[in-house]
Order: C-alpha cells, then structure tokens, then sequence
C-alpha cells in the first residue's frame, strides 16, 4: 500500500513541478498577446477540461506505443515505448493537468496589468529580468493556485492512468486504480482506508485553496 | 546632485486610436518644461513616445544619442529616462527601500545622483521599511520620484503625478517638484492640466491641442500676457475658457 501512495506522490510531485515549468511561458504568452488566434491556442490547452479522460488516455496510449510515428522519432535514442511506462505516465499527466497550470497564472498575469511591467522597464530591466523580478512575484498566489490544483488533480486522475500507465504494481499503480482494483476483488476494508484519505486530502486541498483566494481577495482591497 | 545634458529634439506622427499625433518639440539641456492642454490631446501619449513605451515613426534625439530614427529604436530599457506615472508606479511586491534599490542598481552610467541626496530631496527618511500599498498617494508619488531619479535619467518625464492627490497631498509634495528644477541639470518633461502646478514648477510651458504642440512660451512670458488683466477681465477669460471645453481651475 505504501508503495501505491509513493507512486502517486512521486507522480503528482514531478508532474507539478515539470507543468509550472511548461505552462508558465504559455500563460504569458495568453496573458500578454493580443492577436485573435491566441484563444485558439487556449481552448487547445483547455481541453483536458472536457474531454473524457479515457478519450485522453487512448490518444496518448497510441501516440507512445512502439508504432506510432512519434515513438519511431525516439528510437535512436534506444527508447521504444513510453505506453505502460511511469515516464509516459508523468506525460499524460502533464497533458491532462496543463489547463490547472495555465489558467491560474494566466489570470495572475492578466491581473498585474501593463503598468508594473512597464515601471520596470522606465528602470532598465530588461524584458526577461523584468518577468522574474517583477512578473513572477507580482503573480505568486496564481502559481500557488496552479501548483496545488495540479497536484491535487494529478492525484485524483483515474481514467489517463489506466489507460496509459495500466496500473502495474510498482511502476505505474497509484492510488485511484489500486481502490478500483481493490472494489473489483471485494477487498472493501482497504478500499476504505485509501478513499477515506483520498476524501480528506481533497478536503484540505479545496480548504487551502479557499483560504489562498481570500488571502489574495484581502491584497488586493 | 548634476547630471549633464544636451537637451532634447523628438518629433513623432502617427496614428494612436482614433487621434493622430504629429508633434514636434525641443527641450532645453535643463529646467522643466510643462506639457499642458485638455485631455485627450495627447499629452500622455507623446510622453511615452518619448519614453518608447509607445512605438510611433519619429526620431528622437537625447543628449546627443539617438534614441530613435527610421532604422532605430532604443527599447525602453536601454533609455536613460526616469518616469514618474500617474499612479501606481511602485512595484506593489518591493519595499520603499527595494522599490529605490531596483533602479539605481540597474542604472548603467554613474553615481551622479546619490541615495542619500534623494531620500534628503524627496523626505523618503522613515519610509523606506514600508510597503507601497501602505503609503497615502502623496508618500507613494514621492517615493516614485525618488525611484525614478535614482535610476540615474538623462531625461526625467512625469505624467500628471499630481493630478490623482487630494488637497493635502499636494501641498506636500509641491515643494519637492518646485525643487527640481534646482536640483537637477537635465532636462525635466512634465505633463499637467493644473495651472496652479505648473505656474510653480515650470520654467516653460509647452501648449498641445488635438495631437500638436500649439504653443511654446517661457513661464514669464505666458504670465506677462495676463499681467494688467482685470479680476473681471480675468473672470470672463475664464468663463469662455470653460465654455470651450478647457478648465481654467
């Protein structure tokens, strides 16, 4: 059981950290453009959002098969397949998480406004000293949102992992997939141990979340 | 505290929204220069030009550097200027300290204006613990001053940073500007629609309607042109004034 829940925080942990890296110049980059086809590319990103997850899952599952076009481009490199892989597990994951990540700073972006940016720059920051210095700080409560959305929403997936990752035990099992696994052979006992720390840990997030937003709503009269 | 000058030459023409502006001008290597006219003339709008906040064709020559012509352009970064916005020109997640900091260390050419001599200028003694959102509009806009001349400018630009203070406020922070013009030997460009401001800080006041510098005078001058006025007189000019859409208060 352990094991599982290691698996799943390593998971949620990694996806996390490697998404506010992907995600951040995309949301700049939504947040700053004005061109007419930039929404174009946000509802591409906010898609995960309504697609059915096993939809998800089996696109992904085909693209990292051994056969697919974008695996053939990798075997030089000696990989053959991501399917049923933990790697290919934190790429669904990435995928199915990105929108958690975009729009929380896309907004903080938004919200900062032209004219910090500007100030920064009447006191020669450059454009990319002015984005760390300034544009980051200024947007932390929306990475902060973002980080803890995603790794909730990373914890909580099921139908991205059981499709790409096929929940082997101690590669790519987390913890939604042992509890169905768990239902299936009536083990019910320990079913109820994992949903109820499940229920709890979603219970704090949303409590965290909550109070992050107030905190932001105080700062901001 | 001086900072030599040459002066500045700048003409921009361009379209910005639905007005044109197609303004030409030429300031002096020091003193400070009033930019006044009614709103929507494009006061504002030529001062970020001149900053490259705003890209329009022209050329614009600072201190013997061009700063832009037709195959240059000096982003707002590489421009020795200090801007004074406003409001809200403090970076909101710094200290007053920091916020003054965060310009002078960027600053490429010298130490011609020392911190100390701006925390003496601009009374910013007391203030530097404290966070911008805790300031009143008049601590804030002097606290941005002292920022913005920290950043070591050839060319200081204000846009109306008076205009969002209260009563009290700007009593306090008049004696700062009305100061500059001593303290300073570059060239200083100030936006404004208060006569009263500009009649105490400006050594020339620079007259723009509808996108184009209309009139140039030396303050004296502008004030000579009234000097044997009537109240009457005074009253009925600012009557018609007012009928024409300008505000004379």
């Amino acid at each position: 059981m352990l094991e599982v829940i290691w698996t799943t925080v390593k998971l949620a942990g990694l996806t996390t950290v490697l998404l506010l890296i992907v995600a951040t110049p995309l949301a700049w980059w939504l947040a700053r453009r004005r061109t007419w086809w930039k929404e174009i590319i946000a509802a591409v990103a906010a898609l995960p959002i309504v697609l059915p997850p096993t939809v998800l899952g089996f696109y992904l599952l085909i693209a990292l098969a051994p056969s697919s076009p974008l695996m053939s481009l990798l075997h030089p490199f000696g990989v053959r397949t991501l399917a049923f892989t933990f790697t290919g597990l934190v790429i669904g994951s990435m995928i199915y998480s990105l929108p958690f990540a975009v729009q929380p700073i896309r907004n903080a972006f938004e919200a900062m406004g032209e004219r910090p940016l500007e100030v920064a720059a009447t006191l020669r920051a450059t454009p990319l000293d002015a984005f760390f210095t300034v544009a980051v700080p200024q947007a932390r409560r929306g990475f902060l949102a973002a980080a803890v959305l995603v790794f909730a929403h990373t914890v909580g997936e099921f139908g991205v992992v059981l499709m790409i990752g096929g929940a082997v035990p101690g590669k790519t099992e987390v913890v939604s997939t042992r509890i169905y696994s768990l239902v299936e052979s009536l083990q019910f006992a320990q079913a109820h141990a994992l949903s109820l720390g499940l229920l709890t840990f979603a219970f704090l997030v949303m409590l965290a979340m909550l109070l992050i937003e107030r905190r932001a709503g105080q700062a901001a009269s | 505290m001086s900072v030599s000058g040459g002066g500045l030459q700048a003409r921009f023409t361009g379209r910005l929204g639905d007005f044109t502006l197609d303004a030409e001008l030429t300031l002096p290597a020091r003193g400070v220069t009033a930019l006044v006219g009614r709103s929507g003339s494009g006061k504002s709008s030529l001062l970020r030009c001149i900053a490259g906040l705003t890209r329009l064709n022209g050329r614009l020559v600072v201190d013997g550097q061009t700063w832009q012509d037709d195959r240059h352009f000096i982003p707002t970064h590489r421009r020795a200027i200090g801007f004074v916005f406003q409001d809200a020109s403090l970076l909101a997640h710094l200290s007053v300290l920091e916020n003054l900091r965060y310009g002078q260390r960027r600053a490429k050419h010298g130490e011609a204006v020392t911190f100390d001599a701006v925390v003496a200028l601009a009374g910013l003694d007391g203030l530097l613990e404290r966070a911008p959102g805790t300031l009143s509009g008049g601590e804030r806009q002097r606290v941005a001053l002292g920022q913005a001349l920290l950043s070591q400018p050839r060319l200081l630009l204000l846009d109306e940073p008076m205009s969002s203070l209260d009563a009290d406020s700007k009593a306090e922070i008049l004696p700062v500007f009305e100061r500059l013009h001593q303290a300073l030997a570059i060239p200083v460009l100030y936006v404004s629609h208060d006569v009263l401001e500009v009649r105490r800080i400006a050594d020339r006041v620079l007259t723009m309607g509808q996108g184009r510098i209309v009139d140039t005078r030396a303050m004296a001058t502008a004030e000579q042109a009234f000097a044997g006025f009537e109240p009457d007189k005074i009253r009925r000019l600012a009557l018609a004034a007012h009928l024409a859409g300008l505000d004379p208060a």
